[in-house]
């Protein structure tokens, strides 16, 4: 499947691009849009980057692997990230992935089979002062109990 | 006492309530000054570094070049990625315009006409809200072009958010840097310096949020105000984020100095059920935990805690209660930096899954009694070996920890279990792992 950026992330990758005083450094960012506009960053998305920031696809590649933030492969409509580092886990937070895991029956970068949920644990969010926590895509929600935890994932609606 | 980074002023993240308030007045002051002077008060005022390790900050600044045919650059580290650490998002949040009008007086000093202020990709909600802020300073003419006509300059300069991806790594200074380049966030090999051969092999400086959140108070009140603000080697008011098991966790503005237990028992409320405290993490989890017994008269500044052997790292105190399995925090912080490990260095890249595969075999109540001394031979393996301070901040936890709750982890261990080949490296290599379950 091949990949090309839409005219307006090409735009918003040329904003990025005069941040730095060469193409290079917008990498990060047009990863992002690729993703956004792909889904996942597939190996087109990758070279489509390469080619418009004038890179080898290697670099780029390279870039994917390191960062954790990136997805190689499709993750869910709902994103669903839970904090088990220390601050998180002296709060409950592996009681809360354990109740997430239960309920969507996947584990750590798992996805279900309708492409509705992803899970990943995630390291440090920042959260420690309001532990325990989850972000789904890019929301957080701090101050959690299980049942806080099945509000937020009723809210997302079920898996089919 | 007064509030220097997060005071109680509502709306003082809006730039209009933020000038009202005197701001950006700092900025203008600075303009009438040279460079030199600028750095020279900082320096007197003892501003140390908020981001770990407490280094002068003006000292850092004066090692920038000030002839060279180079652009110059300042990078202000909001990477905030450390457990326990959550106190740069409150300056975003709360104070977004001290830490802009703190960028461009550090700019000014430094000579640098581009700062790059580096944000970890989580934050998407902070990274929004500076973004906001800096493009008012930008339309009320406080950045930019505009800043020759609002301070009566030829000096001009720009912010930039660069968005991190999920790398705690890249809090690293020369890490950052690469991670801003566009490539892996790798830390660099040191010498050179960043104020020699930065972005760009061009003169750079990192400093971290809250560091420069607190430069316009200094021009402001004066280097001698601040100097007397807490503790005389340490001064001024750190920002303490509280967590873990204590009844009221947040962020506190302390002068530094301040008692530990005063933090952790008026500020933060106490711990819950008032059970007694069995460990104190006091800077973030790379920084070595104290024992519940060892916590009275601990005062909270780089050099008092140098002195009970710990130190302050980015005052994120995480509090635990007698009940916390201890085995279970060190094996969880050993799997964190076995995986932000960058994989540069042997020592690290192994050593870190060696001290989480150790640690989980006691967590399993497999471990025996020469576990423990394994875990420190690991670690000390580690620290010094490596590149970058990633190496002591996987190995100081598990040391000191080990350590000092010895008689903790020998209860979970052991004295009859003796691994069946004595050279362990070997049989891990080849029959713990074999190739097929090496799927990353």
């Amino acid at each position: 499947m091949s990949f090309k950026f839409t005219q307006e992330n090409l735009d918003k990758i040329e904003q990025e691009v005069k941040k730095y005083p060469v193409r290079k450094p917008a990498v990060m960012a047009a990863l992002y849009l690729g993703q956004e506009q792909n889904g996942f960053i597939s190996n087109e998305v990758i070279k489509e980057v390469a080619n418009v920031l004038e890179m080898s696809a290697e670099e780029v590649l390279g870039v994917v692997t390191f960062y954790t933030m990136y997805h190689q492969k499709q993750m869910g409509k709902y994103h669903i990230q839970v904090c088990t580092n220390v601050s998180c886990m002296l709060r409950g937070g592996y009681e809360i992935w354990d109740q997430v895991k239960d309920k969507y029956g996947i584990d750590h970068l798992g996805v279900t089979d309708d492409q509705k949920f992803s899970l990943e644990e995630v390291e440090c969010m920042g959260s420690c002062g309001t532990a325990p926590m989850i972000a789904v895509n890019e929301d957080f929600y701090e101050n959690l109990s299980k049942e806080k935890v099945e509000e937020i994932l009723a809210s997302l609606g079920s898996a089919n | 006492m007064e509030k220097i980074l997060l005071p109680d002023i509502k709306d003082f993240h809006l730039i209009d309530v933020y000038e009202s308030n005197g701001g950006y007045s700092a900025a203008k002051k600075a303009f009438t000054q040279t460079s030199d002077e600028i750095i020279d008060q900082v320096k007197k005022s003892g501003l140390r570094g908020r981001g770990g390790a407490a280094f002068l900050a003006g000292l850092k600044w004066s090692f920038m070049p000030k002839t060279t045919d180079k652009p110059k650059y300042l990078c202000v580290n909001g990477d905030e990625s450390e457990p326990g650490s959550f106190k740069d998002r409150q300056i975003f949040e709360f104070n977004p315009h001290q830490m802009i009008e703190g960028t461009i007086i550090t700019c000014y000093a430094i000579g640098a006409k581009t700062a790059y202020v580096y944000i970890r990709g989580e934050y998407h909600k902070w990274i929004k809200l500076l973004q906001k802020a800096i493009d008012d300073a930008y339309t009320k003419g406080y950045l930019g072009e505009k800043m020759k006509e609002t301070f009566g300059t030829d000096f001009t300069c720009d912010i930039y958010i660069h968005k991190g991806a999920g790398a705690y790594i890249c809090g690293e200074e020369s890490s950052l840097m690469n991670s801003i380049e566009g490539k892996r966030g790798y830390p660099r090999v040191k010498p050179p310096f960043p104020a020699q051969n930065g972005l760009w092999g061009c003169p750079t400086t990192i400093n971290n949020v809250e560091t420069i959140a607190n430069v316009p108070k200094i021009i402001e009140k004066g280097w001698e105000w601040f100097s007397k603000i807490g503790h005389p080697k340490h001064p001024g008011t750190l920002l303490f984020g509280v967590s873990g098991h204590v009844n009221k966790p947040g962020v506190y503005e302390l002068p530094s100095g301040t008692l530990l237990t005063e933090i952790i028992y008026s500020h933060a409320g106490g711990v819950p059920k008032d059970k007694k405290i069995l460990c104190v993490i006091p800077g973030g989890t790379s920084m070595p935990p104290l024992r519940g017994d060892q916590l009275e008269g601990v005062k909270m500044d780089a050099e008092s805690l140098k002195e009970v052997g710990s130190a302050i790292g980015t005052g994120g105190v995480i509090v635990m209660d007698e009940d916390t399995d201890l085995v279970k925090v060190l094996a969880r912080i050993a799997h964190f930096y076995h995986h932000e490990s960058c994989g540069q260095c042997t020592p690290c890249r192994e050593g870190t899954g060696w001290l989480e595969k150790i640690l989980k075999r006691i967590l399993a109540g497999k471990g025996s009694t020469s576990d423990l001394d394994l875990l420190i031979i690991v670690a000390n393996q580690i620290e010094g070996n490596t590149i970058c301070a990633l190496g002591e901040a996987a190995a100081w936890p598990v040391k000191f920890m080990v350590d000092r709750f010895r008689d903790y982890f020998e209860q979970r261990v052991s004295k009859e279990l003796s691994l069946p080949v004595a050279n362990k490296v070997h049989s891990m290599r080849h029959t713990a792992f074999p190739l097929a379950d090496v799927k990353n």
